[in-house]
């Protein structure tokens, strides 16, 4: 008897917490989908409206911004991917001098982030002369040290016969990467990508540094602007705007939440 | 394949990623020491060296101190709730409460949204007289309150969106671990008559020692490390009530373009950062239980 109390009470904390933590993107698309003067009253008699989304999306130029993320997002990763795979395929399995040490100054990178070398990297985005362009916000996180470590650890778990059998048949080292490491390494490199695409997504301290204008604003920054001008008040109309540029994220989250969930997982299983 | 070339090729496929690193990472972090012991270059005025006269400026000025502060706080107050609520959704969404699939989607979600959009939905939520937090505070009979604009509530605003962020991400990482305690454990504390909390003191968080040691550290770098709410919500006020350390440099650096004194503050977080590598390394980890 006792115990089934306490079930019960557990279950209602676990729910009321659920409720807690889906309350505020609840209320953010309540107030999205319904007029301004519903924004600070609760009433679900109130009709939906798609008017909000409308005007967030003619007040700035959402689908530029958009593009710059999409472009920003998918370059990074590609290059991430390349850079990657081949810096961990030789950490693995290549018994090379130095290897060691190098490796070990990649991983100094895991603990000092690009996002709090600001200042300097600012600097050398400036001396190249590439301030305001999108590869200026993408440059300082191409070479992934949590990727390398990632995609080493996954290399290191491919059985050495399979590894000497393509090298008889004559593989050459591309090859071998190409056909045996890493088509084994793909549940590895879905995680990964997931992880990337959604950090630099949402990322917005270094892009609002090194970005000016509309041509190379990511949506991030882009919201801020928006929400930031003469928008202040009219809250409806910044609460759509927040559900555009989470949107596709967001679609993404809801549709393949089991592949989401997971690639988070075994990107932190180390 | 020759002993040499296999060389040449290890280098070859390190060098595209490690030239990267080194001029994005290694070169801005020695850059930014070397920096700190210059003045900073303005017009016809090139960086001389100066000593220790940026640290001298940093030991005596009141809103790097508040911004230390603040930080500290901020960060003893996101990290244990964050981490501790973590554990308990896990706990819930591994074992047998009902609805668990949307338990999982209501707390992970806060971890797919950008910071950013986060940040505009809570300015809303605290906004006065008409924000559902006070909204809700009408209900319960309390006044209205500026939880933003007053420097007593400011910080503590700030910690609740962090929490809110941050919990469902931990969680995931709890989750994995979780599912990796073999279910015979548990069975056989329930033979022995095992209550469950006594199960999960003595074996279930002794087991996840490791990944609360991940968790912990992740939980420390964000703490320093994500700031754009406060770009958002606040900037840094009211009177520096809600400054951080990073905010602070962004601040220095791009609105007063005094980039010695922001690379003598970025020196203060690489010093914290560091700390928290050597600390993991040298200490917890001895101490954390490994299966």
């Amino acid at each position: 008897m006792k115990g089934r109390i306490w079930h019960g009470l557990e279950q209602l904390a676990a729910w009321l917490l659920g409720f807690l933590w889906a309350l505020p993107v609840l209320f953010a698309a309540w107030t999205a989908f319904h007029g301004r003067e519903y924004a600070t009253h609760l009433d679900f008699a109130a009709p939906l409206t798609l008017q909000n989304f409308a005007r967030a999306w003619s007040a700035a130029p959402f689908a530029r911004y958009f593009f710059n993320s999409v472009v920003l997002v998918t370059s990074i990763l590609a290059a991430q991917l390349v850079l990657c795979t081949l810096a961990a395929f030789a950490f693995a399995r290549i018994p090379f001098r130095g290897s060691q040490v190098l490796f070990a100054l990649v991983l100094v990178q895991l603990m000092i982030m690009p996002d709090v070398l600001i200042v300097e990297n600012y600097a050398t985005i400036h001396g190249m002369g590439l301030v305001d362009t999108i590869p200026a916000i993408g440059l300082p996180y191409v070479a992934s040290a949590f990727g390398i470590f990632l995609l080493r650890q996954t290399f290191k778990t491919v059985p050495r016969e399979l590894d000497e059998a393509a090298r008889v048949e004559g593989c050459s080292l591309l090859q071998l990467l190409w056909k045996v490491y890493v088509p084994l390494g793909k549940p590895v490199y879905i995680a990964y990508g997931l992880v990337s695409v959604s950090y630099h997504w949402n990322n917005f301290l270094w892009p609002l540094i090194v970005t000016n204008s509309v041509a190379t604003r990511p949506v991030t920054v882009g919201l801020s602007v928006f929400a930031s001008t003469d928008q202040g008040i009219d809250w409806s109309v910044i609460a759509a705007a927040t559900l555009i540029t989470s949107g596709p994220l967001l679609v993404a989250f809801l549709l393949f939440q089991r592949q989401f969930v997971q690639s988070f997982m075994r990107a932190g299983i180390r | 394949m020759r002993r040499q070339a296999l060389q040449l090729y290890g280098w070859l496929m390190v060098l595209p990623a490690c030239a990267l690193l080194a001029a994005f990472t290694h070169y801005p972090a020695v850059a930014t020491f070397l920096h700190s012991f210059y003045s900073t270059p303005r017009g016809s005025r090139p960086a001389r060296f100066v000593g220790l006269d940026n640290y001298q400026t940093l030991l005596q000025d009141p809103v790097f101190w508040r911004s230390l502060t603040n930080n500290a706080i901020y960060a003893a107050g996101t990290i244990p709730v964050s981490v501790a609520l973590a554990l308990l959704m896990a706990v819930w969404v591994n074992g047998r409460v009902r609805g668990r699939g949307l338990l999982r989607l209501a707390f992970f979600t806060p971890t797919v949204l950008p910071m950013i959009a986060v940040a505009n939905i809570w300015l809303f939520f605290y906004t006065p007289e008409y924000g559902l937090v006070d909204q809700f505070a009408h209900l319960l009979g309390a006044g209205s309150h500026n939880w933003l604009g007053s420097p007593a509530t400011v910080l503590g605003s700030l910690i609740v969106v962090a929490i809110w962020k941050e919990a469902g991400f931990f969680m995931i990482f709890y989750l994995a671990a979780l599912q990796q305690i073999p279910p015979n454990l548990a069975e056989a504390a329930a033979i022995e008559g095992a209550g469950r909390w006594y199960f999960f003191r003595r074996i279930t968080f002794p087991l996840l020692m490791p990944t609360t040691l991940f968790v912990l550290v992740n939980a420390v770098i964000n703490a320093f490390r994500m700031v754009d709410h406060v770009v958002v919500m606040t900037r840094g006020g009211p009177d520096n009530a809600s400054e951080l350390l990073l905010f602070y440099v962004y601040e220095i650096a791009f609105k007063y373009w005094d980039t010695a004194y922001a690379a003598t503050l970025t020196m203060v977080l690489l010093a914290i950062l560091a700390a928290v590598a050597l600390g993991q390394f040298f200490y917890l980890d001895r101490r954390v239980h490994y299966r």
